[in-house]
Protein backbone atom coordinates (compact mmCIF):
# COMPACT_ATOMS: atom_id res chain seq x y z
CA UNK A 1 0.00 0.00 0.00
CA UNK A 2 1.26 3.45 -0.88
CA UNK A 3 2.53 5.51 2.08
CA UNK A 4 1.19 8.69 0.55
CA UNK A 5 -1.54 9.31 -1.99
CA UNK A 6 -1.74 11.84 -4.82
CA UNK A 7 -4.56 13.60 -2.95
CA UNK A 8 -2.44 13.88 0.19
CA UNK A 9 0.39 15.41 -1.84
CA UNK A 10 -2.04 17.94 -3.32
CA UNK A 11 -3.26 18.81 0.19
CA UNK A 12 0.32 19.18 1.51
CA UNK A 13 1.18 21.41 -1.46
CA UNK A 14 -1.73 23.69 -0.60
CA UNK A 15 -0.61 23.83 3.05
CA UNK A 16 2.90 24.67 1.83
CA UNK A 17 1.63 27.44 -0.46
CA UNK A 18 2.90 25.64 -3.54
CA UNK A 19 0.70 25.79 -6.64
CA UNK A 20 2.05 22.55 -8.12
CA UNK A 21 1.05 21.37 -11.60
CA UNK A 22 -0.87 18.15 -12.34
CA UNK A 23 2.31 16.61 -13.78
CA UNK A 24 4.31 17.55 -10.68
CA UNK A 25 1.65 15.93 -8.49
CA UNK A 26 2.05 12.66 -10.38
CA UNK A 27 5.84 12.79 -10.12
CA UNK A 28 6.01 13.86 -6.48
CA UNK A 29 3.43 11.30 -5.32
CA UNK A 30 5.52 8.44 -6.72
CA UNK A 31 8.84 9.83 -5.47
CA UNK A 32 7.59 10.76 -2.00
CA UNK A 33 6.10 7.30 -1.64
CA UNK A 34 9.52 5.73 -2.30
CA UNK A 35 11.21 8.14 0.12
CA UNK A 36 8.66 7.56 2.89
CA UNK A 37 8.86 3.79 2.55
CA UNK A 38 12.66 4.05 2.81
CA UNK A 39 12.72 6.36 5.82
CA UNK A 40 10.02 4.36 7.65
CA UNK A 41 12.93 2.20 8.90
CA UNK A 42 13.41 4.59 11.79
CA UNK A 43 10.28 3.01 13.28
CA UNK A 44 12.38 -0.13 13.85
CA UNK A 45 14.25 1.60 16.68
CA UNK A 46 12.41 0.97 19.92
CA UNK A 47 12.95 4.33 21.51
CA UNK A 48 10.05 5.12 23.80
CA UNK A 49 12.41 5.92 26.69
CA UNK A 50 14.90 7.86 24.56
CA UNK A 51 14.76 11.66 24.85
CA UNK A 52 14.72 13.46 21.50
CA UNK A 53 17.64 15.68 20.45
CA UNK A 54 16.73 18.77 18.47
CA UNK A 55 20.15 20.47 18.50
CA UNK A 56 23.65 19.24 19.13
CA UNK A 57 24.44 22.29 21.28
CA UNK A 58 22.32 23.59 24.19
CA UNK A 59 19.99 26.33 23.01
CA UNK A 60 20.13 29.58 24.93
CA UNK A 61 18.71 33.01 24.32
CA UNK A 62 21.28 35.54 23.18
CA UNK A 63 20.98 38.88 24.96
CA UNK A 64 22.82 42.12 24.46
CA UNK A 65 22.82 45.40 26.32
CA UNK A 66 19.87 47.60 25.43
CA UNK A 67 21.96 50.03 23.44
CA UNK A 68 21.10 51.55 20.08
CA UNK A 69 23.45 50.25 17.39
CA UNK A 70 23.47 50.91 13.66
CA UNK A 71 20.98 48.82 11.69
CA UNK A 72 19.71 48.69 8.14
CA UNK A 73 18.34 51.94 6.77
CA UNK A 74 14.76 51.93 5.51
CA UNK A 75 16.12 52.16 1.99
CA UNK A 76 18.44 49.17 2.52
CA UNK A 77 15.67 47.07 4.10
CA UNK A 78 13.41 47.73 1.12
CA UNK A 79 16.18 47.34 -1.48
CA UNK A 80 15.31 43.73 -2.31
CA UNK A 81 11.53 44.06 -2.18
CA UNK A 82 9.58 43.16 -5.30
CA UNK A 83 7.38 46.21 -4.67
CA UNK A 84 7.44 49.12 -2.22
CA UNK A 85 5.33 52.22 -1.65
CA UNK A 86 5.76 55.17 0.72
CA UNK A 87 8.73 53.51 2.39
CA UNK A 88 6.86 50.27 3.09
CA UNK A 89 6.56 46.82 1.52
CA UNK A 90 3.61 46.83 -0.87
CA UNK A 91 1.73 43.53 -0.79
CA UNK A 92 -1.11 42.19 -2.92
CA UNK A 93 -4.61 42.60 -1.46
CA UNK A 94 -5.34 40.33 1.46
CA UNK A 95 -9.17 40.20 1.34
CA UNK A 96 -11.36 39.05 -1.52
CA UNK A 97 -13.67 41.71 -2.99
CA UNK A 98 -16.77 40.14 -1.45
CA UNK A 99 -15.17 40.03 2.01
CA UNK B 1 47.66 28.83 -16.85
CA UNK B 2 49.63 31.26 -14.69
CA UNK B 3 51.94 29.67 -12.14
CA UNK B 4 50.25 31.85 -9.53
CA UNK B 5 47.07 29.80 -9.78
CA UNK B 6 49.00 26.61 -9.00
CA UNK B 7 50.30 27.91 -5.67
CA UNK B 8 48.65 27.01 -2.39
CA UNK B 9 46.98 29.69 -0.28
CA UNK B 10 49.87 29.56 2.21
CA UNK B 11 52.40 30.07 -0.60
CA UNK B 12 50.38 32.91 -2.12
CA UNK B 13 50.09 34.69 1.24
CA UNK B 14 53.83 34.40 1.82
CA UNK B 15 54.65 35.64 -1.69
CA UNK B 16 52.35 38.64 -1.33
CA UNK B 17 53.66 39.43 2.16
CA UNK B 18 57.24 39.38 0.87
CA UNK B 19 56.38 41.81 -1.90
CA UNK B 20 57.50 39.44 -4.67
CA UNK B 21 54.08 39.71 -6.23
CA UNK B 22 51.17 42.05 -5.64
CA UNK B 23 47.71 41.01 -4.49
CA UNK B 24 46.34 42.60 -7.66
CA UNK B 25 48.55 40.36 -9.82
CA UNK B 26 47.35 37.30 -7.89
CA UNK B 27 43.70 38.32 -8.20
CA UNK B 28 44.09 39.05 -11.92
CA UNK B 29 45.75 35.66 -12.51
CA UNK B 30 42.75 33.90 -10.97
CA UNK B 31 40.23 36.11 -12.79
CA UNK B 32 42.03 35.23 -16.04
CA UNK B 33 41.85 31.54 -15.19
CA UNK B 34 38.11 31.87 -14.51
CA UNK B 35 37.67 33.62 -17.86
CA UNK B 36 39.57 30.82 -19.58
CA UNK B 37 37.89 27.75 -18.08
CA UNK B 38 34.65 28.60 -16.29
CA UNK B 39 32.51 28.39 -19.40
CA UNK B 40 33.29 24.66 -19.32
CA UNK B 41 33.34 24.15 -15.53
CA UNK B 42 30.55 26.57 -14.50
CA UNK B 43 31.79 26.78 -10.92
CA UNK B 44 30.71 30.42 -10.58
CA UNK B 45 27.24 31.98 -10.62
CA UNK B 46 28.69 35.48 -10.30
CA UNK B 47 32.24 36.79 -10.72
CA UNK B 48 32.90 40.06 -8.88
CA UNK B 49 35.83 41.36 -10.92
CA UNK B 50 35.66 44.95 -9.69
CA UNK B 51 35.18 43.98 -6.05
CA UNK B 52 38.06 41.50 -6.18
CA UNK B 53 40.50 43.97 -7.73
CA UNK B 54 39.45 46.69 -5.26
CA UNK B 55 40.04 44.35 -2.31
CA UNK B 56 43.42 43.35 -3.76
CA UNK B 57 44.42 46.99 -4.22
CA UNK B 58 43.49 47.59 -0.59
CA UNK B 59 45.83 44.79 0.55
CA UNK B 60 48.64 46.18 -1.59
CA UNK B 61 48.10 49.66 -0.15
CA UNK B 62 48.20 48.35 3.41
CA UNK B 63 51.39 46.44 2.71
CA UNK B 64 52.96 49.53 1.15
CA UNK B 65 51.99 51.50 4.25
CA UNK B 66 53.72 48.95 6.46
CA UNK B 67 50.52 47.71 8.09
CA UNK B 68 50.48 44.20 9.50
CA UNK B 69 48.74 41.73 7.17
CA UNK B 70 46.73 38.69 8.22
CA UNK B 71 47.81 35.12 7.39
CA UNK B 72 45.62 35.01 4.25
CA UNK B 73 45.88 38.66 3.14
CA UNK B 74 45.57 38.99 -0.62
CA UNK B 75 44.59 35.34 -1.14
CA UNK B 76 41.64 34.91 -3.54
CA UNK B 77 38.59 33.05 -2.31
CA UNK B 78 35.28 31.86 -3.76
CA UNK B 79 32.14 31.88 -1.62
CA UNK B 80 29.19 29.51 -1.94
CA UNK B 81 26.17 31.49 -3.10
CA UNK B 82 24.23 30.63 0.05
CA UNK B 83 26.10 33.23 2.15
CA UNK B 84 24.90 36.84 2.12
CA UNK B 85 27.41 39.20 0.51
CA UNK B 86 26.65 42.90 0.75
CA UNK B 87 25.86 44.38 -2.65
CA UNK B 88 26.90 41.18 -4.46
CA UNK B 89 24.20 38.93 -5.99
CA UNK B 90 23.17 36.09 -3.67
CA UNK B 91 20.69 33.54 -4.98
CA UNK B 92 21.23 30.18 -3.23
CA UNK B 93 21.08 28.97 -6.87
CA UNK B 94 17.33 29.61 -6.87
CA UNK B 95 15.17 31.58 -9.29
CA UNK B 96 13.23 32.88 -6.31
CA UNK B 97 16.23 35.04 -5.31
CA UNK B 98 17.43 35.94 -8.81
CA UNK B 99 19.04 39.38 -8.77
CA UNK B 100 18.87 39.81 -5.00
CA UNK B 101 21.73 41.86 -3.56
CA UNK B 102 21.80 41.56 0.25
CA UNK B 103 22.12 44.78 2.24
CA UNK B 104 24.52 43.09 4.70
CA UNK B 105 27.37 40.57 4.93
CA UNK B 106 27.24 37.20 6.67
CA UNK B 107 29.56 37.05 9.69
CA UNK B 108 31.87 34.68 7.84
CA UNK B 109 32.08 37.07 4.89
CA UNK B 110 32.84 39.93 7.30
CA UNK B 111 35.68 37.88 8.76
CA UNK B 112 37.01 37.02 5.30
CA UNK B 113 37.04 40.70 4.35
CA UNK B 114 38.68 41.69 7.66
CA UNK B 115 41.38 39.06 7.06
CA UNK B 116 42.19 40.65 3.69
CA UNK B 117 41.10 37.75 1.51
CA UNK B 118 39.98 38.71 -1.98
CA UNK B 119 36.49 37.47 -2.88
CA UNK B 120 36.39 36.43 -6.53
CA UNK B 121 32.69 35.66 -6.65
CA UNK B 122 29.87 33.32 -5.72
CA UNK B 123 29.88 29.62 -6.50
CA UNK B 124 27.24 27.32 -7.90
CA UNK B 125 25.35 24.87 -5.72
CA UNK B 126 22.23 22.76 -5.50
CA UNK B 127 19.25 25.07 -4.97
CA UNK B 128 19.09 26.06 -1.28
CA UNK B 129 21.85 23.46 -0.68
CA UNK B 130 19.40 20.61 -1.33
CA UNK B 131 21.18 17.98 -3.37
CA UNK B 132 24.24 15.80 -3.75
CA UNK B 133 25.32 16.60 -7.29
CA UNK B 134 24.82 20.33 -8.13
CA UNK B 135 22.34 19.16 -10.77
CA UNK B 136 19.56 20.95 -8.89
CA UNK B 137 20.97 24.45 -9.42
CA UNK B 138 18.39 26.62 -11.17
CA UNK B 139 21.24 28.02 -13.27
CA UNK B 140 22.58 24.74 -14.66
CA UNK B 141 25.01 22.20 -13.23
CA UNK B 142 28.71 22.52 -12.45
CA UNK B 143 31.01 20.10 -14.27
CA UNK B 144 33.67 18.07 -12.46
CA UNK B 145 37.15 19.20 -13.62
CA UNK B 146 38.28 15.54 -13.53
CA UNK B 147 35.64 14.60 -16.13
CA UNK B 148 33.35 17.31 -17.45
CA UNK B 149 30.58 14.75 -18.04
CA UNK B 150 30.35 13.92 -14.36
CA UNK B 151 28.93 15.63 -11.28
CA UNK B 152 31.22 17.63 -8.95
CA UNK B 153 29.29 16.50 -5.87
CA UNK B 154 26.79 18.58 -4.03
CA UNK B 155 25.52 20.76 -2.75
CA UNK B 156 28.80 22.69 -2.80
CA UNK B 157 29.89 21.45 -6.21
CA UNK B 158 30.78 24.93 -7.41
CA UNK B 159 33.14 25.61 -4.51
CA UNK B 160 34.90 22.26 -4.87
CA UNK B 161 35.15 22.53 -8.67
CA UNK B 162 36.57 26.06 -8.44
CA UNK B 163 39.36 24.68 -6.24
CA UNK B 164 40.01 21.63 -8.43
CA UNK B 165 40.05 23.75 -11.62
CA UNK B 166 42.62 26.20 -10.14
CA UNK B 167 40.10 29.04 -10.38
CA UNK B 168 40.58 29.76 -6.66
CA UNK B 169 42.95 28.40 -4.00
CA UNK B 170 40.28 28.60 -1.30
CA UNK B 171 36.49 28.45 -1.11
CA UNK B 172 33.73 28.49 1.47
CA UNK B 173 31.10 25.76 1.53
CA UNK B 174 28.28 24.80 3.85
CA UNK B 175 27.67 21.29 5.12
CA UNK B 176 24.18 20.14 6.17
CA UNK B 177 24.49 16.43 5.33
CA UNK B 178 27.92 16.33 3.69
CA UNK B 179 27.84 19.24 1.26
CA UNK B 180 31.47 20.25 1.86
CA UNK B 181 33.02 16.79 2.31
CA UNK B 182 31.17 14.96 -0.45
CA UNK B 183 32.11 17.44 -3.23
CA UNK B 184 35.64 17.48 -1.80
CA UNK B 185 35.87 13.70 -2.16
CA UNK B 186 34.67 13.52 -5.77
CA UNK B 187 36.83 16.45 -6.95
CA UNK B 188 40.03 15.37 -5.19
CA UNK B 189 40.08 18.36 -2.85
CA UNK B 190 40.00 18.89 0.91
CA UNK B 191 36.67 19.82 2.51
CA UNK B 192 36.09 20.27 6.24
CA UNK B 193 32.88 20.52 8.24
CA UNK B 194 33.78 22.28 11.51
CA UNK B 195 32.00 21.51 14.77
CA UNK B 196 28.38 22.69 14.54
CA UNK B 197 28.35 26.03 16.33
CA UNK B 198 32.08 26.51 15.72
CA UNK B 199 31.40 28.69 12.66
CA UNK B 200 28.68 31.32 12.53
CA UNK B 201 25.45 30.78 10.60
CA UNK B 202 24.53 34.48 10.72
CA UNK B 203 23.86 35.53 7.13
CA UNK B 204 23.67 31.95 5.88
CA UNK B 205 20.44 31.32 3.96
CA UNK B 206 19.05 28.60 6.19
CA UNK B 207 18.25 25.10 4.92
CA UNK B 208 18.22 22.99 8.09
CA UNK B 209 19.16 25.22 11.01
CA UNK B 210 20.15 22.48 13.44
CA UNK B 211 22.58 20.98 10.92
CA UNK B 212 23.94 23.74 8.60
CA UNK B 213 27.65 24.37 9.17
CA UNK B 214 29.87 26.65 7.04
CA UNK B 215 33.43 25.47 6.47
CA UNK B 216 36.57 25.57 4.32
CA UNK B 217 37.43 24.00 0.94
CA UNK B 218 41.05 23.93 -0.27
CA UNK B 219 43.62 21.90 -2.19
CA UNK B 220 45.71 21.10 0.90
CA UNK B 221 44.93 20.29 4.54
CA UNK B 222 47.15 23.17 5.72
CA UNK B 223 45.24 25.66 3.54
CA UNK B 224 41.92 24.35 4.86
CA UNK B 225 43.19 24.80 8.43
CA UNK B 226 44.32 28.38 7.70
CA UNK B 227 40.88 29.25 6.33
CA UNK B 228 39.16 27.42 9.20
CA UNK B 229 41.07 29.51 11.74
CA UNK B 230 40.02 32.75 9.98
CA UNK B 231 36.28 32.01 9.85
CA UNK B 232 35.74 30.10 13.12
CA UNK B 233 34.95 31.51 16.53
CA UNK B 234 32.07 32.73 18.64
CA UNK B 235 29.47 35.05 17.14
CA UNK B 236 26.90 36.58 19.51
CA UNK B 237 24.56 37.14 16.55
CA UNK B 238 24.11 33.35 16.22
CA UNK B 239 22.38 31.77 19.23
CA UNK B 240 23.88 28.36 18.41
CA UNK B 241 27.45 29.69 18.20
CA UNK B 242 29.64 28.04 20.85
CA UNK B 243 31.32 30.57 23.18
CA UNK B 244 34.63 28.73 23.37
CA UNK B 245 38.07 29.21 21.89
CA UNK B 246 38.65 27.40 18.60
CA UNK B 247 41.35 24.70 18.81
CA UNK B 248 44.60 25.48 17.00
CA UNK B 249 43.86 23.63 13.78
CA UNK B 250 46.83 25.17 11.92
CA UNK B 251 49.31 23.83 14.46
CA UNK B 252 47.57 20.44 14.28
CA UNK B 253 47.90 20.38 10.47
CA UNK B 254 51.60 21.23 10.74
CA UNK B 255 52.09 18.49 13.32
CA UNK B 256 50.29 15.97 11.10
CA UNK B 257 52.42 16.94 8.11
CA UNK B 258 55.46 15.52 9.90
CA UNK B 259 53.91 12.11 9.19
CA UNK B 260 54.04 10.83 12.74
CA UNK B 261 50.81 9.41 14.19
CA UNK B 262 52.36 7.58 17.10
CA UNK B 263 49.89 7.42 19.99
CA UNK B 264 46.87 8.21 17.81
CA UNK B 265 44.04 5.67 18.03
CA UNK B 266 41.80 5.42 14.97
CA UNK B 267 38.42 3.66 14.88
CA UNK B 268 36.91 1.99 11.82
CA UNK B 269 33.12 1.97 11.93
CA UNK B 270 32.09 -1.69 11.77
CA UNK B 271 28.74 -0.85 10.19
CA UNK B 272 30.48 0.94 7.28
CA UNK B 273 31.68 -2.38 5.95
CA UNK B 274 31.38 -1.57 2.29
CA UNK B 275 27.75 -2.47 1.74
CA UNK B 276 26.46 -0.18 -0.98
CA UNK B 277 29.95 1.17 -1.76
CA UNK B 278 31.94 0.66 -4.96
CA UNK B 279 34.82 -1.86 -4.72
CA UNK B 280 37.31 0.75 -5.98
CA UNK B 281 36.29 3.16 -3.23
CA UNK B 282 36.70 0.47 -0.57
CA UNK B 283 40.11 -0.52 -1.99
CA UNK B 284 41.38 3.08 -1.74
CA UNK B 285 39.91 3.27 1.77
CA UNK B 286 41.72 0.10 2.88
CA UNK B 287 44.98 1.38 1.36
CA UNK B 288 44.68 4.60 3.34
CA UNK B 289 44.09 2.66 6.58
CA UNK B 290 47.28 0.75 5.88
CA UNK B 291 49.11 4.02 5.26
CA UNK B 292 47.87 5.47 8.56
CA UNK B 293 48.99 2.32 10.36
CA UNK B 294 52.47 2.69 8.86
CA UNK B 295 52.59 6.23 10.24
CA UNK B 296 52.22 4.80 13.73
CA UNK B 297 48.47 4.97 14.34
CA UNK B 298 46.71 2.16 16.17
CA UNK B 299 43.60 1.03 14.28
CA UNK B 300 40.64 -0.76 15.89
CA UNK B 301 37.07 -1.57 14.88
CA UNK B 302 34.27 0.30 16.64
CA UNK B 303 30.59 -0.56 16.41
CA UNK B 304 28.15 2.33 15.95
CA UNK B 305 24.91 0.34 15.65
CA UNK B 306 22.58 3.29 15.06
CA UNK B 307 24.50 4.81 12.14
CA UNK B 308 22.32 2.69 9.85
CA UNK B 309 19.38 4.90 10.83
CA UNK B 310 21.17 8.19 10.18
CA UNK B 311 20.11 8.55 6.55
CA UNK B 312 16.37 8.06 7.15
CA UNK B 313 16.48 10.29 10.26
CA UNK B 314 18.25 13.01 8.28
CA UNK B 315 15.73 12.86 5.45
CA UNK B 316 12.97 13.57 7.95
CA UNK B 317 14.72 16.22 10.07
CA UNK B 318 16.30 18.28 7.26
CA UNK B 319 13.16 18.65 5.10
CA UNK B 320 11.10 19.43 8.21
CA UNK B 321 13.38 22.32 9.12
CA UNK B 322 13.53 23.36 5.45
CA UNK B 323 9.75 23.52 5.13
CA UNK B 324 9.76 26.00 8.00
CA UNK B 325 12.85 27.99 6.95
CA UNK B 326 11.70 28.42 3.35
CA UNK B 327 8.35 29.88 4.41
CA UNK B 328 10.07 33.28 4.29
CA UNK B 329 10.22 33.11 0.49
CA UNK B 330 6.74 34.45 -0.06
CA UNK B 331 7.23 37.21 -2.64
CA UNK B 332 6.74 40.02 -0.11
CA UNK B 333 10.06 41.29 1.26
CA UNK B 334 12.62 40.18 -1.34
CA UNK B 335 13.06 38.19 -4.50
CA UNK B 336 10.54 37.04 -7.05
CA UNK B 337 6.83 37.93 -7.08
CA UNK B 338 4.48 36.25 -9.56
CA UNK B 339 0.76 36.74 -10.19
CA UNK B 340 0.47 40.24 -8.69
CA UNK B 341 -1.90 41.43 -11.42
CA UNK B 342 -4.81 42.55 -9.27
CA UNK B 343 -6.75 39.36 -9.98
CA UNK B 344 -5.09 37.16 -7.34
CA UNK B 345 -5.23 37.29 -3.55
CA UNK B 346 -2.10 37.48 -1.39
CA UNK B 347 -2.32 33.75 -0.73
CA UNK B 348 -2.54 33.00 -4.46
CA UNK B 349 0.39 35.31 -5.19
CA UNK B 350 2.45 33.44 -2.58
CA UNK B 351 1.55 30.05 -4.09
CA UNK B 352 2.22 31.19 -7.66
CA UNK B 353 5.51 32.83 -6.64
CA UNK B 354 6.74 29.72 -4.82
CA UNK B 355 5.63 27.48 -7.69
CA UNK B 356 7.55 29.61 -10.19
CA UNK B 357 10.58 30.23 -7.98
CA UNK B 358 11.37 26.82 -6.47
CA UNK B 359 12.84 23.88 -8.37
CA UNK B 360 11.68 20.26 -8.08
CA UNK B 361 14.01 19.10 -5.29
CA UNK B 362 13.07 22.07 -3.11
CA UNK B 363 9.35 21.49 -3.67
CA UNK B 364 9.75 17.78 -2.94
CA UNK B 365 11.50 18.50 0.37
CA UNK B 366 9.04 21.21 1.43
CA UNK B 367 6.15 18.78 0.88
CA UNK B 368 8.01 15.95 2.64
CA UNK B 369 8.80 18.23 5.60
CA UNK B 370 5.23 19.46 5.83
CA UNK B 371 4.09 15.82 5.89
CA UNK B 372 6.62 14.78 8.57
CA UNK B 373 5.54 17.68 10.80
CA UNK B 374 1.81 17.17 10.34
CA UNK B 375 -0.13 16.22 13.45
CA UNK B 376 -1.02 12.66 12.45
CA UNK B 377 2.54 11.70 11.54
CA UNK B 378 4.70 13.85 13.85
CA UNK B 379 5.44 11.12 16.41
CA UNK B 380 6.01 8.40 13.82
CA UNK B 381 8.40 10.43 11.69
CA UNK B 382 9.86 13.67 13.06
CA UNK B 383 9.66 12.72 16.73
CA UNK B 384 11.19 9.31 16.09
CA UNK B 385 13.96 10.88 13.97
CA UNK B 386 14.93 13.17 16.85
CA UNK B 387 15.19 10.12 19.13
CA UNK B 388 17.43 8.42 16.58
CA UNK B 389 19.57 11.54 16.74
CA UNK B 390 20.05 10.90 20.46
CA UNK B 391 21.06 7.30 19.80
CA UNK B 392 23.58 8.35 17.13
CA UNK B 393 25.07 10.92 19.51
CA UNK B 394 25.45 8.18 22.12
CA UNK B 395 27.22 5.99 19.54
CA UNK B 396 29.70 8.80 18.88
CA UNK B 397 30.23 9.51 22.58
CA UNK B 398 30.90 5.86 23.27
CA UNK B 399 33.26 5.60 20.28
CA UNK B 400 35.28 8.63 21.31
CA UNK B 401 35.81 7.12 24.77
CA UNK B 402 37.75 4.40 22.97
CA UNK B 403 39.46 6.17 20.03
CA UNK B 404 40.66 9.65 19.04
CA UNK B 405 38.99 9.76 15.62
CA UNK B 406 36.74 7.62 13.45
CA UNK B 407 37.39 7.11 9.74
CA UNK B 408 35.31 5.95 6.77
CA UNK B 409 35.14 6.52 3.04
CA UNK B 410 33.60 9.96 2.42
CA UNK B 411 31.29 8.77 -0.36
CA UNK B 412 30.14 5.30 -1.42
CA UNK B 413 30.97 5.99 -5.06
CA UNK B 414 33.16 8.18 -7.25
CA UNK B 415 31.69 11.05 -9.30
CA UNK B 416 28.80 9.68 -11.35
CA UNK B 417 27.66 10.81 -14.82
CA UNK B 418 25.04 13.56 -15.02
CA UNK B 419 21.44 12.38 -14.90
CA UNK B 420 22.22 8.91 -13.63
CA UNK B 421 20.52 9.42 -10.24
CA UNK B 422 18.08 12.28 -10.68
CA UNK B 423 15.14 9.99 -11.50
CA UNK B 424 15.21 8.28 -8.11
CA UNK B 425 15.69 10.76 -5.25
CA UNK B 426 16.50 8.09 -2.68
CA UNK B 427 19.36 6.76 -4.84
CA UNK B 428 20.71 10.32 -4.90
CA UNK B 429 20.36 10.60 -1.13
CA UNK B 430 22.64 7.56 -0.71
CA UNK B 431 25.58 9.76 -1.82
CA UNK B 432 25.57 11.19 1.72
CA UNK B 433 25.39 7.80 3.48
CA UNK B 434 28.74 8.15 5.30
CA UNK B 435 28.67 11.89 5.94
CA UNK B 436 25.27 12.33 7.57
CA UNK B 437 25.87 10.76 11.03
CA UNK B 438 28.33 13.48 11.99
CA UNK B 439 25.83 16.23 11.07
CA UNK B 440 23.25 14.70 13.39
CA UNK B 441 25.89 14.48 16.17
CA UNK B 442 27.35 17.95 15.54
CA UNK B 443 31.02 17.00 15.57
CA UNK B 444 33.65 17.99 13.00
CA UNK B 445 34.71 15.88 10.00
CA UNK B 446 37.03 16.33 7.07
CA UNK B 447 37.44 14.68 3.67
CA UNK B 448 40.97 14.32 2.35
CA UNK B 449 41.96 12.71 -0.98
CA UNK B 450 43.13 9.12 -0.43
CA UNK B 451 43.61 7.80 -3.96
CA UNK B 452 41.91 7.10 -7.26
CA UNK B 453 39.36 4.59 -8.50
CA UNK B 454 38.90 4.25 -12.25
CA UNK B 455 40.91 7.45 -12.62
CA UNK B 456 38.58 9.45 -10.37
CA UNK B 457 39.27 10.77 -6.85
CA UNK B 458 38.28 9.00 -3.64
CA UNK B 459 38.11 10.73 -0.25
CA UNK B 460 38.80 9.51 3.27
CA UNK B 461 36.53 10.95 5.95
CA UNK B 462 37.96 11.62 9.41
CA UNK B 463 35.46 12.35 12.21
CA UNK B 464 36.38 13.83 15.59
CA UNK B 465 34.62 14.74 18.87
CA UNK B 466 32.81 18.06 19.22
CA UNK B 467 35.26 20.99 19.49
CA UNK B 468 38.22 18.67 18.78
CA UNK B 469 38.57 19.83 15.20
CA UNK B 470 42.36 19.84 15.58
CA UNK B 471 42.46 16.04 15.83
CA UNK B 472 41.01 15.52 12.36
CA UNK B 473 43.41 18.04 10.82
CA UNK B 474 46.38 16.19 12.31
CA UNK B 475 45.33 12.82 10.88
CA UNK B 476 44.30 14.36 7.53
CA UNK B 477 47.66 16.12 7.14
CA UNK B 478 49.48 12.92 7.99
CA UNK B 479 47.62 11.01 5.28
CA UNK B 480 48.25 13.84 2.82
CA UNK B 481 51.97 13.58 3.58
CA UNK B 482 51.96 10.05 2.13
CA UNK B 483 49.20 10.20 -0.53
CA UNK B 484 50.12 13.66 -1.79
CA UNK B 485 47.91 16.27 -3.44
CA UNK B 486 45.87 14.97 -6.40
CA UNK B 487 46.24 16.78 -9.72
CA UNK B 488 43.30 16.69 -12.16
CA UNK B 489 43.82 16.40 -15.92
CA UNK B 490 44.52 19.68 -17.72
CA UNK B 491 41.37 21.51 -18.81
Amino acid sequence: MAAISREEVAHLARLSRLAVTEQELDTFAGQLDVILQSVARIGEVAATDIPPTSHSVPLTNVFRDDVVVPGLTQEAALSGAPDAEDGRFRVPRILDEEA
Amino acid sequence: MSDLTKLTAAELAATIASGDVSAVEVAQAHLDRIAAVDERVHAFLHVDTEGALAAARDVDAKRAAGEELGPLAGVPIAVKDVLATKGVPTTAASKILEGWRPPYDATIVERLRAAGTVMLGKTNMDEFAMGSSTEYSAYGPTNNPWDLGRIPGGSGGGSAAAIAAYEAPLAIGTDTGGSIRQPGAVTGTVGAKPTYGGTSRYGLIAFSSSLDTPGPCARTVHDAALLHSVIAGHDPRDSTSIPQAVPDVVAAARLGATGDLTGVKIGLVTEFNGEGAEPGVMAAYRDSIEALTKLGAEVVEISCPHFQYALPAYYLIAPSEASSNLARFDGVRFGLRTGDDGRHSLEEVMSLTREAGFGPEVKRRIILGTYALSSGYYDAYYGQAQKVRTLITRDFTSAFEQVDVLVSPTTPFVAFPFGSRTGDPYQMYLADLFTIPTNLYGGPAISVPCGLSEGLPVGLQIMAPTMADDRMYRVAAALESTVGVLTPPAL
